[in-house]
């Protein structure tokens, strides 16, 4: 049976992009629906239909909608803030949702705005996505011309302003409260919660904060009905996510399937298995912060629950494959270099843990580690736990914390043999990391000449 | 100079709080510019009456925006895990090799800038690499010599 698909059900036969061709397959029909229903039925709709946000977290959708107060109880503007801020390494779903179906974005926005009430809508997108802002901008042009973003959409009495805001690199900014200080022209350092965004966000004022995938999806859950899309997936994981699959892989791709399939239906069934006669050797199931399964593990099944069971987390829904060629160490190491990259630098176990991981693994990978550093990494993870304003910490140790612990013969013997036992074969072998340029450079700044 | 400032206060509308528009405007002053000199953030400042501090504060967060001279054309490869993992490093190693320097650095002539990036959100389609802002998918180091002669070919360079 093909696979059933919900966000790009309506690109699945024809472009979409053009507003008349999304028209002509049914768009803006879920916005007419909503417009003519009360705010709050359309809240109980997303409610019925168990969506859980698409970003990483999964939170019910409907339930942080219902945590704004609501226009009559706050004396400030109510505002959607839009992740497009998509850099959870591993993940590329939001991107695509982007270029195909532009049109069903900018519709999930406005039903979503219309439901809480809010007077303007704000579409983080991450700066280097370039081409997907023009597209954006485009559906969104056309859009305003037709009158369904501005005053009086669709002469129901609702306005709303939909405004693109192009990032300028910081992977800290799709974290909620790094995202607001950013729209507000800082340094997308994150926020303390509480108050959360729901009572104090943009300009301190309520916000909704909803990733690209979980806002395309309203329009499918109006036209469906909350409880019908309800059905599809299992159990606190309804409907269907789009799954980015990469790495050694045979398809690499995003693939829209129901919640509840297995690992491998993803892995084997649909990307073809790991390529070249090679052997699986681990899978990162949620994008670079989710700890790590092994091969053992390819029966755990594409939900939240059962990825909770399994000690991991769906995160964004980022799948990344890991043939036998990998080193572990070398994939810690690539690993804690990003997050250090990206520390923001407001918590100190962050800031300063995630440059601890990736000197203590260094050490291991280039065997000059002692016998009591692998558990001093361990240590150094413990210590970044739950200790920071911003789950980036955790998504530095986690992971890391997970090969060691799935893995630890092979870090062991890295200590043992005074090396790398992969001898420069490992596929992960030589990497250069934006953070190691960055002080190659520093360094040639300060070298004196005789 | 006005011209950049009208630009500017175009964007701040957008916003319910001028300061919102920093990020716009020092990506439009980059324009300009094709980096943030100490002008690019006086006139940032002027523009949305903030201070140069606070504005060069804001850029050196994120980055995109360049606190020193880049090439007429950049050269970005991203070298996170599924990159790697399907050869990000011997594409690098390929556009060193071709354009005679090593990441981090910009050609003598000033045509290129070549640097490494964090995850671009292209894993399914890497090795990615972003030549002036486009996604190249994938790139192998075998199509590195067309691409580096495209771009000597638009900067006039050897």
């Amino acid at each position: 049976m093909a696979p059933r698909h919900v966000v790009f059900e309506l690109a699945e036969s024809a472009d979409v992009t053009r507003l008349s061709d999304y028209e002509r397959a049914g768009g803006y029909e879920s916005l007419r629906k909503a417009l003519a229903m009360e705010p709050a039925q359309v809240i109980e709709e997303l409610l019925a239909s168990g969506l859980r946000g698409r970003g990483g977290a999964g939170f019910p959708m409907g339930r942080k909608a219902s945590f704004l107060p609501k226009p009559d109880q706050t004396p400030k503007p109510i505002y959607l803030a839009v992740n497009a801020d998509e850099s959870e390494p591993g993940t590329f779903k939001d991107r695509e949702i982007m270029l195909r179906v532009p049109h069903q974005v900018i519709e999930g926005i406005l039903i979503s705005s219309y439901a809480i009430q809010a007077r303007a809508a704000f579409v983080y997108i991450r700066g280097e996505y370039l081409t997907e802002y023009e597209v954006l901008r485009t559906a969104l042009e056309e859009a305003l011309d037709r009158g369904l973003v501005g005053a009086n959409i669709l002469g129901s009495g609702y306005s709303v302003t939909i405004v693109l805001h192009r990032g300028a690199g910081a992977y800290i900014c799709g974290e909620e409260t790094g995202l607001l200080e950013s729209l507000e022209g800082k340094r997308g350092q994150p926020r303390t919660k509480p108050p959360f965004p729901a009572i104090a966000g943009l300009y301190a004022a309520p916000t909704l904060i909803n990733n690209v995938e979980t806002l395309a999806t309203v329009p499918r859950i109006l036209a469906l009905g909350g409880e019908n899309y309800a059905k599809l997936g299992v159990e606190n994981s309804s409907g269907t996510r789009v799954f980015s699959l990469s790495g050694n892989v045979a398809r690499p791709g995003n693939y829209e399937l129901e919640l509840g399939m297995s690992l491998r239906d993803l892995i084997v069934g649909i990307g073809g298995g790991v390529p070249g006669g090679r052997q699986l050797k681990a899978v990162i199931p949620g994008g670079s912060s989710t700890p790590v399964l092994t091969a053992d593990e390819l029966d755990t099944r594409l939900d939240f629950d059962s990825m909770a069971r399994a000690g991991t987390m769906l995160g964004s829904g980022a799948v990344i494959v890991i043939d036998d060629r990998c080193c572990m160490v070398q994939l810690a190491l690539r690993v804690a270099q990003f997050y250090r990259h990206e520390s923001c630098g407001k918590c100190t176990p962050c800031r300063e843990g995630t440059r601890w991981m990736v000197e203590i693994i260094r050490r291991i990978e280039q065997g000059a580690a002692g016998q009591g550093e692998l558990d001093l990494l361990l240590n150094v993870c413990d210590r970044i736990l739950g200790r920071c304003l911003c789950p980036l910490g955790d998504a530095a140790a986690m992971p890391v914390a997970s090969y060691v612990a799935k893995f630890r013969s092979e870090f062991q013997r890295h200590i043992d043999e005074g090396g790398c036992p992969f001898r420069g074969t490992s596929s992960l072998e030589g990497v250069l990391a934006p953070v190691d340029e960055h002080h190659a450079r520093a360094r040639a700044r300060i070298e004196v000449p005789a | 100079m006005s011209e950049l400032r009208d630009e500017i206060h175009a964007v701040a509308r957008r916003y319910p709080a001028r300061r919102s528009a920093v990020i716009p405007a020092l990506r439009l002053a980059q324009e300009r510019y094709g980096w943030l000199p100490p002008e690019a953030f006086r006139e940032v400042a002027a523009a949305l009456d903030l201070t140069p501090a606070y504005c060069k504060s804001v850029a050196s967060f994120y980055d995109m925006f360049h606190l020193e001279p880049v090439g007429a054309h950049t050269v970005e490869i991203c070298t996170n895990v599924s990159c790697a993992l399907v050869g990000a490093q011997r594409t690098l190693e390929a556009f060193e090799r071709e354009l005679g320097i090593r990441a981090g650095e910009t050609t003598r002539d000033g045509a290129v800038s070549l640097r490494t990036i964090e995850c671009a959100g292209g894993c399914g389609w890497g090795p990615v690499v972003a030549v002036d802002h486009r996604y190249r998918e994938p790139v192998r180091p075998e199509d590195v010599p067309a691409i580096v002669g495209e771009l000597r070919r638009t900067t006039g360079g050897a």
